[in-house]
């Protein structure tokens, strides 16, 4: 079959760029998936005992990197979208007031399933690089308005994400 | 597992930074031999009583403390912005990436974690190696786990690696793969790395950045002391500052000469005395001929960039990113590593005019480096 992501952008091939994702490395963002993930080792809240242990300020902990990774995969290809396996490894660390841009290329598209290769950078470095591999199956066609051709309309209207929409949904194979 | 993990550290393996000619960035050569012989000999007495873990169970029959829900779930969701629907709803499953969530033993710690685990993390610390962060996560999904889920898991320590010496510092990788089971049935698995490592020392910045070159983030930045002095219980916690200085130069009987040399602000090359070759760095015998005599001439100090690298990242402990590191060509025919001072890093060039000066980096140590010609440094 042909897999189609989820943002009615075509077929998916090898050596796609994702749309990068811009993740303001907040304190909060950092306390909070500390705290989501049950990961209550101090140096993920605890700015003091951070210094102590030798880091400038607290930092992200892998399972809330682990989370956003995998989010910015499933976020592109759409909710007919399942992560089958996520493989990081952790670099340069995510304090807060740092950006992290996530990045990602396919690397494999093999039946129904697509393997991304994800990096994610920081003002430090590469905070995080990885493959996320999803299995991509017909996307649930959103009901999008198609603009109605006009007489007059400016050629390429409608084709944007509405029209592609449309179009996978009837390619896809139910 | 691993509720003791602080995550989310550096790895990659950082050499040294840059000194100039002989040093290693490595070890301190000051204990001589025998210190350094003894050493090696506990190292591998480690290694071979960390090694015996391999296979060993790092969890037996653990227990999720909560099944998995939807409130958990959704402060997930909340906190990584994941919008995705699937994980909402009726019909919500629980993200992937939760895998290890459920297995976490949060504020009230583990039952479940087996002596062997605790047994070797101990050993580690007691080998001076008391840091830790993850460094790695691989993780499969074979089935969607879903609220009310009991989650089982069982874990095993796959590998510890040999000593390595990363940016952190030194230490061992320690690899567990766990197996998570949902009613019974297989659901993911999960492999975890996290270096255990002699714990950095903290830095402090002394404001001698040259004005300009201060970049986000790296001004901030943790650098972790590459020593590999393995002290005994380490000093993570004490809230020591010492400011981290320069690795040392390792000093044997092959280059003693050059050191010598340099403590009396004198370069000093070596000169085959068979066939009048001139080597550099210093070595016992010589590259054309392989005769072992050899006496010595003082550079005049004047050369040139045959070649330069700006190092930005990573950070190594006392040394401020972006900094200049040249093979500069000197008029004897030898090239020498060492920094390009009194210029800024981008303004380095190849074939560049440069001449030898000597920098106290600290009260033991001072090194060769070279300014650009007509740079005064004022």
């Amino acid at each position: 079959m042909t897999i189609r992501d989820g943002t009615g952008g075509g077929a998916v091939r090898v050596g796609d760029v994702l749309p990068s994702l811009e993740i303001s490395i907040t304190r909060t963002l950092v306390v909070a998936g500390a705290i989501a993930s049950r990961d209550y080792q101090d140096v993920h809240h605890d700015a003091e005992a951070a210094r102590r242990k030798g880091s400038p300020d607290i930092f992200m902990n892998i399972l809330t990197t682990n989370g956003l990774v995998g989010r910015y995969v499933t976020d592109h290809f759409g909710s007919g979208a399942v992560l089958r396996g996520v493989a990081i490894r952790l670099g340069a660390p995510n304090h807060p007031g740092d950006t992290m841009v996530l990045t990602g290329v396919v690397e494999d598209v093999r039946d129904d399933t697509v393997t991304v290769r994800v990096v994610g950078a920081n003002g430090l470095g590469r905070h995080v690089t990885g493959t996320v591999t999803v299995t991509v199956t017909a996307p649930v066609p959103v009901p999008v308005p198609v603009p109605a051709p006009e007489a007059g309309a400016v050629p390429g209207a409608g084709a944007g994400a509405g029209g592609a929409a449309v179009r996978s949904a009837e390619e896809a194979p139910s | 597992m691993n509720s003791r993990r602080p995550d989310g550290g550096c790895d990659g393996n950082g050499g040294s930074g840059s000194g100039s000619g002989n040093d290693s960035g490595n070890d301190s050569g000051n204990g001589g031999g025998d210190a350094e012989r003894r050493r090696e000999r506990e190292y591998e007495d480690v290694y071979a009583r960390l090694k015996a873990y391999e296979g060993r169970a790092a969890a037996v029959a653990g227990v999720g403390k909560d099944p998995v829900n939807e409130p958990m779930i959704r402060h997930w969701c909340e906190a990584t912005g994941d919008t995705n629907p699937a994980y909402a709803g009726p019909d919500a499953v629980a993200p992937p990436t939760m895998l290890q969530v459920w297995t976490m033993g949060g504020l009230s710690g583990h039952g479940e974690r087996s002596g062997a685990y605790d047994e070797l993390l101990g050993l580690l610390d007691g080998a001076g190696y008391t840091a830790v962060v993850a460094t790695d996560c691989e993780q499969e999904y074979l089935r969607p786990l879903r609220p009310g889920d009991r989650i089982t898991f069982d874990a095993v320590i796959e590998s510890v690696s040999e000593r390595k010496t990363t940016r952190l510092g030194t230490g061992y990788f320690v690899t567990t793969r766990t197996e998570v089971r949902a009613g019974g049935r297989l659901a993911g698995t999960h492999r975890f790395r996290i270096l255990k490592y002699v714990p950095a020392k903290q830095r402090r910045k002394d404001g001698e950045r040259e004005a300009g070159k201060s970049r986000t983030g790296h001004t901030s930045h943790t650098s972790h002391a590459g020593r590999t002095d393995c002290t005994g219980r380490g000093a993570a916690g004490s809230g020591a500052a010492t400011r981290p200085v320069r690795p040392r130069p390792v000093v044997n009987r092959d280059n003693a000469g050059f050191w010598e040399g340099v403590s009396r602000h004198r370069l000093l090359i070596q000169r085959c005395t068979e066939c009048g070759t001139p080597r550099f760095p210093w070595l016992p015998g010589c590259n054309s001929c392989g005769c072992p005599e050899w006496d010595t001439v003082e550079t005049a100090g004047e050369g040139t960039v045959y070649s330069y690298v700006v190092m930005h990242h990573p950070p190594f402990p006392a040394f401020d990113p972006p900094y200049a590191v040249g093979l500069v060509e000197l008029a004897e025919g030898v090239r020498i590593i060492s920094n390009v001072v009194g210029v800024p890093h981008d303004r380095v060039r190849i074939g560049m005019p440069v001449r030898l000066e000597f920098e106290r980096v600290d009260e033991e140590l001072e090194l060769p480096v070279f300014r650009p010609v007509g740079a005064d440094g004022s």
